[in-house]
């Protein structure tokens, strides 16, 4: 059976394409992409009138906390979360308990993931352990389906590790996600260091932590001519020295996550451990620098770090509560709202950040729209508002800084390979 | 509600010049009342006040209780170590156990930042911040404005040095807050290391310069350096750090001879206060203790309700 979607706004970031087309589904391809398709009584027929339809989108930092903590979420339960929230394939995060360091935990990710609704692309760590000593057996994890490795979280400190990182794993051609935290600079930080860290008494994480870990990363990859992503880039800084790694021609890229180019450290005081997560949220100056360096491509791509924690571990004093928030379900509604509406991102610009960018950095051969290419589709109305609450909020997780907003952008569909995994209730 | 307007007193930012200097008119009355021979009051008969104090503390808890004794309530307290929090129940829990038993008045001291304000969003009972992390310390503050106007009559016009480790002091924060409100000029004083620029956000002048600082300040208010500071190479030494900043003899000749001598305690004699100068007619450390009592069993006596007194000789201008 084919399903055809009429009348919807087809915009593919690869291609540039930006128009009124419709586009016809099947056998978990996409069939054809043109005007005024023709469809007959079996097919399945989405009228897509004022929405978007998008190559399925990518979120390329998650954590689905199985194994190990599957009170708090399921490899199984992040996909449901993920396809209602539009994304068509996550890539997880390793720092699971255990860790995943050996072929045997990747193919355990991609069993799962094979019950749920969407593509799950493992990232697997680094570092045997992720203890930041000996690299792991990283040709064996590509076999068995990494597409990346990080020891996301715990930042690699040694360098001469990370040297080695990166030279071995130029053979696979899979990039090396950074998670750029010097943490002796860090210092056990709970925020922002700042007017905010200082009036309220918590103690601050400068953002130089962040910064001289991404301009050693990126020294290292000139060295090495290795591929360094950034994971989660938050200051203006960083920004910076990214962008002049590029200007240099080293193979460097990096993400940014929604809540960086829309919260500032002001929301500390009123939210607590709910604007709790690492890196923390900086200042306007840094939200600002945030939004300039995805406009100019400095930052490729737009990743939640989708954090779930349990209310027990949230709910506590700041100090004590766990980092990071959940982000899948705000991810889109929050692009619409903060980079087209507010700051005049186009669809192409601000969509690629979540489709072709990171499935080029991450060797996937999704996130483009084209005929015989895979059947994964997203339909966003962009003029439906959400309110962010209990009742919008499908994850087992509530912990969000963006309760009680009301944000444009509302997932209608998504398909993936070529089944519709999600329409709106 | 009551003549703060609030249910909790957390935090001195969210204080009124007006209600500051209420507070502290209602603390005269009440040290007369704790002056006297027969110390009780009934203000709060009936009602019973939770001292929780996660870190240790000895002047501040005892200071609260006795407050809350001398205004007839029950009184109770319930130690608690940082520890037996990481492993055990949680703060909300724990309180709401509390609240279940009808506690009306819960003061807690908490070494994390913003835990009373987090407490008080989670709870109906009355939240008053004994002292949070390196946050907020109110009732220090209001004592210590206390115990200046109760010397000069006002804060209006004077100069206060707050000297010692800024960065990390809870009392430095509040006090500086209240002072400001109240018309003071304030001056804080350290080493760079213990004084961040961000301070200026406050509008106060900074100095690493005690020596240059003291000839022209009315109020020197001394903070305890808590020595663990070294081992984070915050200062080199405390043999350093009392060279530069240790109130001495010698340093003392250099003040106004008028000049009122504070600190929060407990002191560390020696260190960053001589012996001389802790236990000279113009240090009136002494005098704070019990400014403390007063203060807290104001701070009560407003927020169970209690209506301003009318005092005629008790007008701050």
């Amino acid at each position: 059976m084919r399903i055809v979607i009429k009348n919807g706004r087809v915009i593919d970031p690869a291609s540039g394409t930006d128009d009124r087309l419709d586009v016809v589904l099947s056998g978990g391809r996409v069939e054809a992409i043109d005007r005024n398709i023709k469809t007959s009584a079996e097919d399945e027929i989405i009228d897509a009138e004022g929405s978007l339809v998008l190559p399925g989108l990518i979120d390329m930092h998650v954590h689905f906390r199985e194994p190990g903590r599957e009170d708090v979420e399921t490899i199984l339960g992040g996909s449901m979360v993920a396809a209602k929230s539009g994304f068509t394939s996550v890539c997880t995060m390793p720092n699971t308990t255990p860790v995943i360091d050996n072929q045997a935990l990747v193919r355990f990710i991609i069993m799962e993931a094979a019950k749920g609704p969407i593509n799950v692309f493992p990232a697997a760590n680094i570092t045997k352990g992720g203890k930041g000593a000996e690299i792991s057996e990283m040709g064996e994890l590509i076999k068995g389906g990494a597409v990346a490795f990080t020891d996301d979280g715990m930042p690699v400190t040694s360098s001469i590790t990370m040297r080695r990182a990166l030279e071995y794993s130029r053979m696979f051609g899979a990039p090396i996600l950074s998670h750029a935290e010097d943490k002796s600079l860090a210092d056990e930080g709970l925020m922002n260091e700042g007017l905010n860290s200082i009036r309220l008494g918590l103690k601050g994480i400068p953002r130089e932590a962040e910064e001289v870990m991404i301009a050693r990363d990126i020294l290292l990859a000139r060295l090495t001519k290795g591929k360094v992503h950034f994971c989660h880039v938050s200051s203006e800084g960083s920004v910076e020295i990214i962008r002049r790694g590029k200007n240099d021609k080293i193979n460097v890229t990096c993400e940014t996550a929604p809540h960086y180019f829309s919260l500032t450290d002001d929301e500390v005081e009123e939210l607590m451990s709910m604007a709790k997560m690492n890196p923390p949220l900086r200042t306007e100056n840094d939200r600002r620098g945030i939004i300039e360096g995805l406009r100019d491509g400095t930052i490729d791509v737009i990743a939640t770090d989708h954090a779930p924690h349990s209310p027990n571990e949230k709910m506590q004093e700041m100090e004590y509560a766990p980092f990071g928030i959940i982000g899948l379900e705000t991810s889109v509604p929050l692009i619409i709202t903060e980079l087209v509406r507010k700051n005049n991102f186009s669809y192409l610009q601000a969509f690629a950040k979540v489709t072709c960018n990171p499935a080029g950095i991450l060797n996937l051969d999704r996130g483009v729209l084209k005929s015989g290419g895979h059947a994964d589709i997203t339909i966003v109305n962009p003029e439906r508002k959400i309110k962010v609450d209990e009742q919008f909020l499908m994850s087992k997780c509530k912990n969000t800084p963006f309760t009680g907003r009301e944000l444009f952008g509302s997932i209608e569909y998504t398909i993936c390979n070529g089944k519709i995994v999600y329409r709106r209730g | 509600m009551n003549a703060l307007n609030r249910k909790d007193l957390l935090d001195i930012k969210s204080l009124s010049p007006e209600e500051i200097l209420l507070i502290c008119d209602t603390a005269k009355y009440f040290k007369d009342v704790f002056t006297r021979d027969v110390k009780t009051v009934p203000v709060l008969r009936g009602k019973t006040v939770c001292t929780l104090f996660y870190e240790p503390s000895t002047r501040t808890r005892l200071s609260f209780e006795l407050a809350a004794k001398m205004l007839s309530a029950n009184t109770i307290n319930v130690p608690v170590t940082t520890s037996s929090v990481v492993k055990g129940e949680s703060l909300i829990d724990t309180v709401r156990t509390l609240e279940a038993m009808k506690a009306d008045y819960i003061v807690m001291r908490h070494a994390a930042s913003l835990a009373p304000h987090f407490l008080s969003k989670n709870i109906d009972g009355s939240v008053i911040n004994g002292g949070d992390g390196f946050h907020a310390h109110p009732t220090q503050a209001l004592l210590d404005t206390y115990s200046i106007i109760e010397k000069r009559g006002t804060l209006k016009g004077l100069h206060i040095g707050i000297i010692g480790d800024i960065k990390h002091s809870r009392v430095a924060r509040s006090d500086l807050l209240a002072f400001k409100k109240l018309g003071a000029k304030v001056t804080l004083c350290g080493p760079s290391t213990l004084l961040p620029d961000e301070f200026e956000q406050y509008g106060v002048d900074m100095t690493y310069d005690f020596d240059e600082l003291l000839p022209d300040l009315d109020v020197v208010n001394m903070l305890r350096i808590q020595r663990e500071r070294q081992q984070g190479s915050l200062f080199p030494s405390i043999r350093e750090y009392n060279l530069l900043y240790c109130l001495t003899e010698e340093r003392f000749a250099k003040c106004k001879s008028d000049v009122i001598i504070m600190h929060p305690g407990p002191m560390n004699r020696g260190i960053e206060i001589d012996d001389a100068i802790a236990d000279h007619p113009n240090s009136i450390i002494n005098e704070q203790v019990t400014n403390g009592v007063a203060v807290r069993m104001a701070v009560f006596y407003l927020l169970a309700g209690g209506t301003p007194f009318k005092d005629e000789e008790n007008q701050e201008a």
